[in-house]
This record gives C-alpha cells, structure tokens and sequence, in this order.
C-alpha cells in the first residue's frame, strides 16, 4: 500500500481555499465559522460568568440551569436541536452556517462561562472594594478592575477552550456545512482515497490547534499573570 | 398545536417513544453508548496512564515520545479520527484484515479506536498533571528505601496521583460519554444515531430530540454523582485542595 499524494496535490487548493477559508462556491470555510463563534462565544459567556455570580435569583438560577444542560449534552445534540427547531420557529429554514453558528456560541459560551466565572472569582475581593471605594459603579468595577486581571488569569484555559471550539467546527460538516471536514469528503466522493484525504486535513487542524497552543503560551508569558511561572495547562 | 412564535403548526406526539419499535431503537442506543463509552475509556485510561506517568520521568527520550503522542492526538477533532480509523485506515490494511473488520463491526472497533487514543491523549495530560502535583520529596523518599524507579511509580506515585486526579478524571470521562455520539457519523448505531433515525421514520424531531437530550442529561449526572462518591471515599486526608484543580 502506498499514499497516493497526486490526489493531495491536485486538490489541496481547494480544500484550504474553500474548506478551511470559506472562499469558493458553495461558501462555508471552517475560519468563517470558527472566528466568529469564538467572538460571540466569548461575550455571551461573560454574560453566563456575571449571571451566574449575581445575588439574584432570577438571574442566577436560569445561568445555572443553562450551564448545567448544555454541558450535560453533547455538541451534535445541540446542532440537532438548532437545525431542527430554526425552521419551525421562524417557517423559514437558515443557511447551515446560520444553523451552525447559532448552535456552536450557545454550546461553546457554556463553557467559556465556566472559565471566565472562575477567573472572575481568582480576583481578590479587596479589588472590588477598592475599585467601589474609589466610587466605581458595578459595570465600571467590572471593566475595568475585574474583567482585565480576569482575562489574565484565565488565558490558558481560554485558549484551551478556542483549540477545542476551533475542532469542534468540524461537527457542522455533519448538517452539510462545507468546512474542512466537508470539504474533505466530498473529495473522497470523487476521489475515493480517504487515507490521504483524511490525514491531509488532520495535519492541516493539527498545525492550526498546536500552532494555537503555541501562540497561547507566548502571549502569557508576555502578559499572562506574573505569579503563575510554569502552571502551564494544554488542551 | 400551534404556538403563537411557532410559524408551523406542530403536534406533538410523546407516545411515539415507548411505542414498539421506537423504544426498543431508544434502549439499544443507550446500550451501544455504554458500550462504546466503556471499551473507549479503558482504552483511554490505559494509554493515559502510560503516556501521562512517562511524561514526567527523568529519561528525556521517554519524556519526548509522551510528549509526542499527546499533541498529535490532541490536536486533531476527533470526528477526523472518526474518519481516518474508519474510512482510512481500512484502505491501508492488508485485503484479509478489511474483510475481518467488515465481518465484526469495523465501524465499532474504529470508533472504540478513535474515542480511546484521543481521549488517551487527554488523560495523558490529566495523569501528568496529578504527578507532577505530588511532592518531589515522595519520589526521594520512595527511592531512598531501595525501590527501583519503575517500582516508585508503580507502588507510590501512580497511586496517590490516581486518588488527586478523581475530578478531573470525571470530567474527561464525561467528555468522552458525550463525544462518543460522534460515532454516529460512521453509522453506529448509538443514541444520537437513534434519535436521528426516530425523527426520520415519524417525523417527530421534537420528541426524539427530547428524548436524547435527556437519555445524555441522565447518564451524565449518574456518571457525576457515582465519581462524587468515588471521590469522597479515595480522597487523601488531610489535603486542602483535593484533586488537580481543575474547573472542568
């Protein structure tokens, strides 16, 4: 058995452009879904993280139950529902990567709550008195005392949290959205050589996730927190 | 009945998940997740054992060879696993062996194969993480009464690192429940696979979806719930902060 690298070599221009970058055709691309979803990931999750710390019950007890069911399920799950439920609510049924998009912040921002909750909680509280002794009010407190030594603390869980959503994209292949993943297969449909095809992508998600792990490690050791030195997490 | 914010009228129908044969689809999918998610993660914990404990030896090439194996199988979504244990590594095998997996559930042993060396890889980390948390002092101590390094971790570290990692090690077993619903793209017919398959035949998506949801929202906090025990009774007295630390 040898790899056949001539199918790599003939069609890598359109796994990359098309697959992974979403310019082509049939639209799609993995960084097209993957960049905004950790945009949108990120805020709703600092909006789960503050709902889940507030004294209110009205508040905190729907984040909680959110939190808890989301990550009690798993990812396909989640898009099965969206795909599912978008066309009954609103009778008109939305492109995969509305489907997909909608379906990978509500699931991703669980978690990324999770995360920015618990480094919103390694901030020592005399910070927050402080902050509101000099007059600060909540929302002030928190963007600009809380939230930036927040950040810090949690980099490396945060960037670990982005590698798995960055994989995890790789699931809107299975509702028909043409990412890497699709991109891939629908190669092979023609192609037929799932060997070469499967592991060309895989090093192509693999250079993306380590180079990711990679930049992570850099950036906090440039502005990561000075008192962690080498608790370093991975993915 | 028809919902005001509901654009399309949709009945519902919940008899259709303990009707003959949709019930009996719903239970055997359960089974096939049990099944799935066990032989995955004894594959897991196996590799995650060995691969975390030789991450933090003296030897450097071990160390390396760890290191290897974690951030390649970490680093790649698992559904590309799926792909290339299922569709692709057939094609590499020799004629006799792709036929020997077609008689026995290849799509099985390549998603037990898939799930068990990608989470092998992330246990590794987890293994790791509660060594190195154990103080180098019990290493010295361990080796200064004549152990061999070998018998130091196997008698020793392995052990006390075991009994620190409990929560983390709950939730990359829950990680693993979940993620085994990705078998469903190489057809086995697991929960999600079912789900899927009742909304097609009755066209009760609502229902179905339900039903998954809950059969993973219930295995998840029974799975939670029996590893809280777990972690109550092997916890180390004495200690202040149990376990690796780790939010989830």
């Amino acid at each position: 058995m040898t790899l056949d690298l001539a199918v790599i070599a003939s069609n890598w221009r359109f796994l990359l452009v098309q697959g992974l970058l979403g310019v082509g055709a049939f639209g799609g691309g993995t960084l097209a879904l993957a960049i905004p979803t950790i945009v949108l990931g990120f805020v709703l999750g600092i909006g789960v993280a503050l709902a889940r710390l507030s004294a209110r019950p009205w508040l905190h007890q729907p984040a909680s139950l959110y939190v808890l069911v989301i990550r009690g399920v798993p990812l396909v799950m989640v898009v099965f529902w969206f795909w599912f439920f978008i066309p009954i609510a609103t009778g008109v049924p939305l492109p995969q990567y509305w489907v997909a998009l909608v379906a990978f912040v509500v699931f991703e921002a669980a978690y990324l709550g999770e995360i920015i909750r618990a480094g919103i909680q390694s901030v020592p509280r005399g910070q927050v008195e402080a902050a509101g002794a000099t007059g600060l009010r909540y929302a002030d407190t928190m963007r600009f005392v809380v939230l930036p030594q927040a950040v810090r603390n949690m980099l490396p869980s945060l960037v670990t949290q982005f590698i798995i959503l960055v994989k995890d994209t790789s699931l809107a292949s299975i509702i028909g959205y043409m990412d890497l993943t699709k991109a891939a297969q629908t190669v092979n449909q023609r192609e037929i050589r799932p060997f070469e095809l499967y592991l060309f992508i895989a090093v192509v998600y693999w250079l993306l996730c380590y180079g990711m792990s990679q930049g992570s490690r850099a950036l906090d050791r440039r502005m990561g927190a000075p008192a962690r030195a080498a608790a370093e997490t991975g993915p | 009945m028809p919902r005001p914010f509901l654009a399309l009228a949709y009945q519902f129908q919940w008899s259709i998940l303990w009707t003959s044969p949709y019930g009996g689809w719903l239970l055997q999918g359960i089974l096939t997740t049990l099944k799935l998610t066990v032989l995955g993660w004894v594959l897991a914990a196996a590799l995650g054992a060995v691969f975390g404990a030789v991450r933090t030896v003296p030897s450097r090439f071990l160390r390396g060879v760890g290191g290897v194996y974690v951030e390649i199988f970490r680093n790649v979504p698992l559904l590309v696993w799926m792909f290339l244990w299922y569709f692709g590594v057939p094609q590499i095998l020799p004629a006799a062996a792709q036929e020997w997996l077609n008689r026995h559930n290849g799509e099985l042993i390549a998603a037990v194969a898939a799930l068990g060396v990608y989470h092998g890889a992330r246990l590794a980390e987890v293994v790791r993480a509660g060594i190195q948390s154990i103080p180098s002092t019990q290493l010295e101590a361990a080796l200064s009464t004549g152990l061999t390094l070998t018998q130091a971790y196997r008698l020793v570290l392995v052990p006390i690192a075991l009994r620190l990692i409990v929560p983390p090690l709950t939730n990359e077993s829950l990680n693993l429940l979940k993620n085994s619903s990705l078998a469903l793209t190489i057809s086995v017919a697991e929960t999600t696979f079912m789900t899927r398959q009742i909304e097609s035949y009755t066209a009760k998506g609502f229902e179905a979806l339900t039903a998954g949801t809950l059969i993973y929202l219930g295995l998840c906090l029974g799975v939670s719930a029996v590893m809280a025990r777990i972690e109550h009774r092997v916890a180390i007295p004495g200690l202040i902060v149990r376990g690796g630390g780790a939010e989830h």
